[in-house]
């Protein structure tokens, strides 16, 4: 096959060292002293999603792939997103009139 | 029978391809949208996670805080440190160097056992005491305000975790294929396209475990 862009091993190393930092900072996000209730979850998977997106762009090599696989890859995130969405769309809009264990149990 | 064709720098294809950078690519692209099934699988379970978090999050909070998160974090470090053994090991092939290529295929596969040494330890200490999925929960409830549906938690804890592990131990096999093809030789800086496959999914299994490592062990 054809020669391809070789990524310097300094880049993965520099990659490397921001996952460690983001890990440490998902570590410390979850400390009582930095609690923001609800927020919590949506700030963990922000930080989970930038690592992914560093793992998936250099490791993974996306940064000398073509449309088509980037295209593939982000239809499965495409697709995912419709499965939590009209499930949230179900869960979050019933009713007690139509109850099916409408809401938390609170036992 | 597969016929095969060699190209001007000696690489074989498969004569159905155009070329060997076409095989490269058609390849890569199989693993791609292997990997998109891989994300719809997973996915799933995250959904479930997300519909009953919603519903019961006490549930979350209580078996979240049974687990170690310093055993999660070393995990989460060891899965990134094979991740860039495994790049690295692809960036030495690519540049002909065999060798390092090879110590770092070693380096990803003892990351990998590392993991699962952890694992093992982790789920030995929640069968020890009991705190099992659904109807085989067996723990004593120490504390007070417990919720008394704690159990689906751990449920979704060690289906989730376990089909992690098991897809860790599946890559743990291809990465040892690809150290025995690579101690006869069989990549080149013009053909090494099995361990970029396998480099891909092994990536996955770091995204994953990405995911699941705040979800498992820091809900607050």
């Amino acid at each position: 096959m054809d020669k391809h862009h070789i990524t310097p091993r300094v880049t993965y190393y520099k990659v490397f060292g921001a996952l460690i930092v983001l890990t440490i900072v998902t570590v410390v996000a979850s400390l009582p002293q930095f609690d923001v209730g609800h927020l919590n979850t949506f700030i963990a998977m922000l930080i989970a999603t930038a690592k992914a997106s560093l793992v998936v762009w250099w490791f993974m090599h996306q940064n000398h792939e073509g449309h088509l696989n980037r295209l593939i890859f982000v239809s499965g995130f495409v697709f995912l997103l419709i499965f939590f969405g009209l499930t949230a769309a179900d869960l979050f809009t019933r009713t007690d009139f139509y109850d099916l264990n409408y809401g938390s149990q609170k036992e | 029978m597969t016929t095969v064709n060699t190209d001007s720098n000696g690489t074989a294809y498969a004569s159905h391809f155009e070329s060997a950078e076409h095989e490269y690519k058609t390849s890569k692209e199989g693993v791609w949208l292997f990997l998109a099934t891989e994300i719809l699988m997973f996915g799933g379970l995250f959904v479930a996670y997300a519909i009953f978090k919603n519903l019961y999050p006490d549930i979350f909070l209580e078996g979240s805080r049974s687990l170690n998160k310093w055993l999660g974090g070393f995990n989460t470090v060891v899965l990134l440190t094979s991740s860039l053994t495994m790049a690295l090991s692809i960036n030495y092939l690519q540049s002909g160097d065999r060798r390092k290529a090879q110590i770092n295929l070693w380096l990803t596969l003892l990351c990998a056992c590392c993991f699962m040494v952890v694992k093992y330890f982790e789920y030995q200490h929640k069968i020890h005491v009991g705190t099992l999925p659904n109807n085989f929960f067996n723990a004593e409830l120490l504390t007070e305000g417990i919720p008394k549906n704690v159990a689906m938690f751990y449920g979704l804890y060690f289906v989730m975790t376990g089909l992690h592990g098991l897809h860790v131990l599946v890559g743990m096999g291809l990465i040892y294929w690809l150290i025995l093809r690579n101690k006869r030789g069989d990549f080149t800086p013009y053909k090494y396209t099995a361990v970029e496959g396998v480099g891909l999914y092994w990536h996955l299994v770091d995204l994953i475990w990405i995911y699941l490592f705040p979800l498992m062990y820091l809900v607050t």
